[in-house]
């Protein structure tokens, strides 16, 4: 379950990413009754298995089983919940409506919130993480070793969200950052899954690291998103007052 | 199509929430046919919802003047608030003569998708109204939904430093609704058993 929204008077369109069809939405109808028992599994997050039957412009649900809750775990954590929402939202963006199979997004997806509810790792590492996987994904895999441009192995000093990724001197265009080794360190953990070196990252690396992949997202999806500026980091950057 | 003021009509009838193309269209001719006078009294009352209806510039409920009629009544408990998303779940809440305090409305959810952030809800009136120290109990009453639910989650955090009680409503309410069509006593019930958000 992507999205929902209201219609009418008690119905929801649903957006949800399957596995084979893509992105596709569907109407629901009556859920927003207290007396619907559908529309508590039809809630954002959620890993459901849904039935659908043709109608006139959109699809109509018909029937719901949930196979993981992962809404209610999320909702009771603020930060999990706004992290996790720009999960959902650029899952939208990088996938189409046009009913051809997701199999990658889709378990990046999932498996991505199922690590958020299960306190695996720190709610912005975890979307970091994701957010870097599934742009590689959809084509846009940044480079954090070797030279984006010219393939030279790394590792190097510039990066250039532009070029895609970290480039060699002799390539380096003027105006690329230069961010802490450490920090490049953990974004090339964060793309492989290598999570004990990510885990460990300080304060410091992680902020850095969420710049530039919010840097790099926002370059290639057009309109950027509307849910990354209200990720909460207030715990990240208390931290990150007090290591200062 | 049709002629002019009609199809203007039918245009205008179209934008209102639940009303489709069909529905307009039967409105728009029953309007047509009705006695001059009925027409009339719907044109006025248009016209003194905009002109008499405002928002409570305390609570932000629908208020006939600068404060509406819960914010004035003496006889109401000013120590709880009750915080609800819309104006229509004060009318609910008001239907189940449960609860005596007074409300605060936010405005709608936080809800990141749609970009709508804590910022652009009535959370700073919220805090300004707790500053003082005469309101002892809060109460979140938000939808029992997932926007609701982690808005609920916000506000406890925020508020609880504040040395607030805070509780939530009982989740007694099926999840995924809207609070405005829960019924009396289901909503009734949920009051009587809303639980205390530890501060954390
Ligand atoms: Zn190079
Ligand atoms: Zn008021």
């Amino acid at each position: 379950m992507l999205r929902t929204q209201k219609l009418g008077e008690a119905d929801r369109i649903i957006t949800i990413l399957t596995r084979r069809n893509g992105r596709i939405r569907a109407v629901a109808r009556g859920v927003r009754k207290t007396s619907s028992r559908i529309g508590a599994r039809l809630e954002p997050f959620n890993h459901v298995d849904v039935q659908l039957y043709e109608g006139k412009s959109l699809d109509n649900v018909s029937q719901v089983e949930t196979i993981d809750p992962i809404g209610g775990k999320i909702a009771g954590d603020y930060a999990k919940w706004t992290a996790g929402t720009v999960m959902l939202e650029t899952a939208e963006r990088l996938t189409s409506e046009e009913r051809e199979p997701t199999v990658q997004q889709y378990a990046l997806l999932v498996s991505g919130l199922r690590s958020m509810a299960g306190d695996e790792h720190a709610p912005t590492l975890i979307l970091d993480a994701y957010l870097l996987r599934s742009l590689a994904v959809a084509g846009f895999s940044p480079s954090f070793d070797e030279c984006a441009r010219c393939g030279q192995p790394g590792p190097h000093k510039a990066f250039n969200i532009q070029a895609g990724g970290m480039m060699c001197p002799g390539c380096r265009p003027p105006g690329s950052a230069a961010p802490s080794p450490m920090t490049v360190a953990l974004l090339g953990a964060l793309l492989s899954g290598d999570w004990d070196t990510a885990d460990q990252a300080a304060q410091r690396e992680r902020t850095e690291a969420s710049g530039l992949v919010a840097a790099f997202l926002q370059w290639h999806i057009e309109r950027g998103l509307r849910s990354l500026p209200l990720v909460d980091r207030t715990w990240t950057n208390h931290a990150h007052v007090q290591n200062l | 199509m049709y002629e002019g003021a009609v199809q203007e009509l039918i245009d205008e009838l179209g934008r209102l929430p639940g009303v489709g193309p069909k529905s307009a269209q039967r409105i728009a001719f029953h309007l047509l046919a009705a006695d001059q006078a009925d027409v009339q009294r719907l044109v006025d009352a248009l016209h003194h919802v905009k002109e008499r209806v405002s928002f409570c510039q305390t609570c932000g409920n629908i208020a006939e003047s600068e404060q509406c009629r819960i914010c004035t009544d003496p006889k109401r408990d000013a120590s709880v608030l009750c915080v609800v998303e819309e104006p229509k779940d004060v009318v609910a809440i008001e239907r189940t003569r449960e609860f005596r305090g007074r409300y605060h409305v936010l405005g709608g959810s936080i809800n990141p998708i749609e970009g709508v952030g804590p910022e652009d809800l009535r959370i700073r009136e919220l805090l300004g109204r707790l500053s003082d120290g005469s309101i002892l109990e809060v109460i979140l009453a938000t939808d029992p939904n997932l926007e609701g639910e982690a808005t609920a989650t916000y506000l406890a955090r925020t508020i609880s430093p504040l040395g607030v009680s805070v509780s939530r409503l009982a989740s007694g309410l099926p999840v995924g609704g809207d609070l405005e069509y829960a019924d009396e006593v289901t909503l009734g019930r949920a009051f009587e058993g809303r639980r205390r958000i530890e501060s954390g």
